[in-house]
């Protein structure tokens, strides 16, 4: 049996007209994962299959969670020395919310440390490699998420979308990223980064396999209060009014805009009315905003890890203060950097300069965002300005390295929706085309990604 | 003596809730053995959220109303940073009056016994921390445990403006503080540790120092004292008192700088992302002014009323407890009431404290008994074990086995003279019968010999 290509939607038909059995994928993806897993990197942690019965919506499948997502009696690492041995005593919400669908945990996935990176290098256990071309990054931060899909390691994954971690990724290996609204799923259990950013996303092989999954977890949950109900009714749109921000794609390499291009002529010719705006005026100020906020948020998100309740042994200092600082040194250099930029920018003084400034921004980006996109279904930009890089070719300069989120930071911002899917090919590497829609619009910009993809038709080898 | 100011911030458990501020974990920690009442919030563990008791903001709001103070109608919790063992986050959840915050509530006040009024500035709701054990003592202990059945209790914050110029106006906010939170049920005299304060004072317009977690009214008193004379001192030295933390040491009653005070300009504020604002509503306000309407102003009106004396009055309706039972007792003997009001602002009040007795038994029968025989109860000694008796849930039979002729001869005296009518025209033998009834009534069979002797003697006077 060779599930290679599949997608979630093709297998439940499979299993429910009774030519596949859920033990039989699950022993496949796991096989294949304990095989590839050796060159991809793309599992921190895989379970051997349980048996498990055609229960439930997701009738007893496997799926991948990122390993910043809490699972009962499963180590959840957050690609960290940190957390290398911490093993959650609950389930976070969504990880519930499927297990309560009848899904099963196939194996916990690498990531950049604490979510922090775009590349899926800055992890503890190593770097993720893309199975489209090994030696390339595959895009983080969820890039086990991804690079299990991509690699038929799993039928679908979870990761998490703080500034484009699902969407960067996705991009990177050819496959479909779903940030959803912020609220849309419950965060208790995700392990936080930037609490007000971030959201649960979902890694599939197409659009139809992320709207499964999303309905399956997506709601108000009592232990998050920040979580609304979104509303999961489908969607029906026949021509998408689409607005192409002209300044985001000209932030982008030559060969990503090429592509970028020509897709939007094919969804032109298929009907989809495209309208151009010729910039964002806030363009330039949304990395300050994002990492501003991010960053503070985090430094005080990660205070807690002292090494008292879970952790590494530290080894007793005598004082607290020694007994501290030895404890935080478990952290890797990308952690500690923004844990150090976030307490700056915290400080007495700075706080008014940085932090609140920040949070202002963010309420201009968010009122301009919604006045632009109110006439449309949806805005449509490139995912990554770049293709992916060569793993090691680390950009120096964290603020060249920054900006290669430049196009996915603004639905964290504004809270809104947005799904990146392949629009293009260049050699062994896709580009990534993102959908952005209105915050708790979701079904609506599913419906959108669903028509373009249906439109654009990127084949990838060995893909059905 | 030069001037001195001082301003307090007291900590106030709300006692009254049966969970925690942020989770659903058990508030009940007194007693219990180490991390029983814990769960993934309380306990910061990743991934875990806070999500807010509002039955917490209702309690709240019962102090700020009493307090005069007013509650905005959103306030925000912030998220307060200090590596501390005893705090899992490493951050406390509270809340914050600038960098765009507002607490629950702000500009209330308080009467002092001499008719001053004290300023308060805000009040706010914020979680407790865990706590640190020492097996042995803190120096010879190998390890320093760690408890967090306290973590993530809901606390107040009481701030007010420096406006007490004395250690014993100090103390007297400590104490009319806590006769209003036992007035909204708030009853921190029954809790170790519910009610916290730390302590600013600054001598001859001086630097302030803060002096740390001082526990009861009386306390508060004693550190102002020290610190006072302290300052004092260094002042006549012409040594300058430096702004500075310092903790109080209950055993040996002194102030002592506290190690790491250089973290306490810098606790780096945020607002707590995973929180919405606390939204405080009209409806709100007036639902929870109504479930405070027994205030204790309508208690001490009642007494006055029925004709007890203002002091009485005063000791009785601070404690709803005790005003409870007054009110039982008025109900099953109108004519007990001054007694009752008597025993419950001495005897009752003075054994409830003594043995922290927390709730008065709902059933007064005993009591009744106590206050009927109360005249002819021998002794005070006797009185205060029946009413300890009753106090501690017992049946209470008085019985006068220790009854003595001289006070009896009084007594039957005073039956004679009331039944007079009655027994005129009996002849001795119906007459003594009679007597003997009203007699076994009130003083119990078990004195029957010492009764029939002083009637005998009695009845063979008159003859």
């Amino acid at each position: 049996m060779n599930l290679e290509g599949y997608t979630l939607q093709l297998i439940l038909k499979e299993i429910e007209n009774g030519s596949l059995s859920p033990e039989d994928i699950n022993e496949f993806y796991y096989k294949r994962s304990v095989d590839l897993n050796r060159v991809l990197n793309a599992y921190i942690t895989l379970l051997e299959p349980e048996k498990s019965r055609a229960e439930g919506d997701l009738k007893g499948i496997a799926i991948a969670i990122k390993d910043n997502i809490s699972t009962k009696g499963v180590r959840t690492t957050c690609a960290s020395k940190m957390l290398e041995n911490y093993i959650p005593p609950y389930d976070a919400t969504a990880v519930s919310s499927l297990k309560k669908h009848g899904g099963s945990l196939l194996g916990k996935t690498n990531m950049d440390e604490f979510a922090m990176g775009s590349s899926g290098e800055n992890s503890a256990f190593g770097p993720t490699r893309n199975p489209l071309n090994r030696e390339y990054v595959t895009g983080g931060s969820s890039s086990g998420s991804a690079a299990a899909v991509a690699a038929d390691m799993a039928p679908i994954a979870l990761g998490s979308d703080t500034g484009g971690s699902v969407r960067a990724p996705a991009s990177f290996t050819g496959i479909v990223g779903f940030k959803p609204s912020y609220g849309a799923i419950s965060r208790y259990g995700l392990i936080a980064y930037a609490n007000s950013l971030e959201v649960i996303g979902i890694l599939g092989k197409s659009v139809d396999d992320v709207n499964i999954l999303f309905k399956m977890i997506a709601g108000k949950d009592p232990m998050d209060s920040t979580s609304v109900n979104v509303e999961l009714k489908e969607k029906n749109i026949s021509k998408p009014k689409i607005l192409v921000i002209k300044s985001f794609v000209e932030l982008s390499a030559d060969e990503v805009k090429k592509e970028f291009y020509s897709s939007i002529g094919k969804l032109e010719s298929a009907g989809f009315e495209i309208n151009y705006a010729d910039k964002f005026s806030l363009t330039d100020y949304m990395l300050s905003a994002y990492y501003t906020i991010a960053c503070a948020e985090a430094s005080t998100n990660l205070s807690r890890y002292d090494g008292i309740r879970y952790g590494p042994k530290v080894e007793s200092a005598g004082n607290w203060r020694d007994y501290i600082s030895r404890a935080r040194s478990f952290f890797g250099p990308e952690v500690k950097a923004r844990i150090m930029m976030g307490t700056f920018i915290l400080s007495a003084g700075y706080y008014e300069t940085y932090y609140l400034r920040a949070l202002q921004l963010r309420k201009i980006i968010k009122q301009e965002f919604e006045k632009i996109i109110s006439n449309y279904d949806a805005v449509y930009v490139p995912t990554m300005p770049v293709l992916p890089w060569r793993i090691g070719n680390a950009i120096e300069d964290p603020k060249i390295a920054y900006a290669a989120d430049v196009l996915t930071v603004l639905p964290n911002l504004t809270g809104s929706p947005a799904i990146s899917l392949p629009v293009g090919k260049v050699r062994e590497f896709f580009v990534g085309g993102q959908f952005i829609g209105l915050k708790n619009e979701d079904m609506k910009l599913l419906k959108v990604a669903e028509i373009a993809e249906k439109v654009l038709q990127v084949k990838r080898s060995g893909r059905n | 003596m030069e001037e001195i100011k001082v301003g307090l911030e007291v900590h106030v458990q709300l006692v009254t809730l049966r969970t925690k501020l942020f989770c659903s974990c058990s508030s009940d920690y007194r007693g219990k053995p180490p991390n029983v009442n814990i769960c993934p919030v309380c306990t910061g563990l990743p991934g875990s959220m806070p999500t807010l008791n509002r039955k917490a903001v209702e309690e709240a709001l019962k102090v700020v109303l009493m307090l005069n103070a007013k509650p905005y109608e959103t306030s925000y919790f912030f998220r307060k940073t200090y590596f501390y063992p005893d705090l899992p986050k490493n951050f406390q959840i509270t809340q914050y009056d600038k960098a765009g915050g507002y607490p629950l509530a702000h500009d209330g006040s308080l009467k002092l016994s001499n008719g001053k009024t004290v300023r308060i500035e805000r009040i706010h709701l914020e979680e407790d921390p865990g706590r640190i054990y020492y097996e042995g003592s803190r120096a010879t202990a190998r390890y320093s445990l760690i408890d967090y059945n306290r973590s993530g209790i809901a606390l107040i914050e009481i701030v007010t403006a420096p406006d007490m110029s004395s250690p014993e106006e100090a103390r007297d906010f400590v104490e009319r503080l806590t006769t209003i939170l036992s007035d909204v049920g708030i009853n921190v005299k029954d809790y170790e540790g519910a009610l916290r304060v730390d302590v600013n004072v600054s001598y001859a317009g001086g630097e302030r120092v803060e002096v740390k977690n001082v526990t009861g009214a009386a306390s508060v008193e004693k550190a102002i004292v020290y610190e006072m004379f302290r300052q004092k001192t260094m002042y006549e030295k012409g040594i300058k008192v430096v702004r500075e933390t310092r903790a109080w040491d209950e055993k040996r009653r002194i102030t002592i700088a506290s190690r790491g005070k250089e973290f306490e300009a810098e606790y780096r504020y945020m607002p707590e992302p995973d929180l919405p604002p606390v939204t405080v509503t009209e409806s709100l306000v007036q639902k929870v002014k109504d479930e405070i309407g027994g205030s204790q102003e309508n208690r001490y009106r009642e007494l006055i009323n029925d004709g007890i004396n203002e002091e009485l009055a005063k000791k009785i309706s601070s404690d709803k407890d005790l005003f409870n039972i007054y009110e039982k007792i008025k109900f099953y003997e109108p004519s007990l009431k001054q007694l009752a009001a008597n025993v419950l602002a001495n005897e009752i009040s003075y054994l409830k404290k003594r043995y922290s007795i927390k709730t008065l038994p709902e059933d007064v029968s005993g009591l009744a008994e106590i206050l009927q025989n109360y005249r002819v109860i021998p002794d005070h000694e006797s009185v205060v074990a029946y009413l300890k008796k009753w106090m501690e849930g017992e049946k209470v039979k008085v019985s006068l086995k220790t009854v003595s002729a001289e006070n009896l001869h009084d007594d039957i005296m005073q039956i004679i003279s009331e039944n007079y009518d009655k027994i005129k025209n009996l002849e001795y033998n119906k007459k003594f019968e009679f007597l003997m009834g009203i007699l076994i009534k009130k003083f119990g069979k078990d004195n029957k010999k010492i009764l029939v002797e002083e009637l005998t003697k009695v009845l063979n006077k008159t003859k």
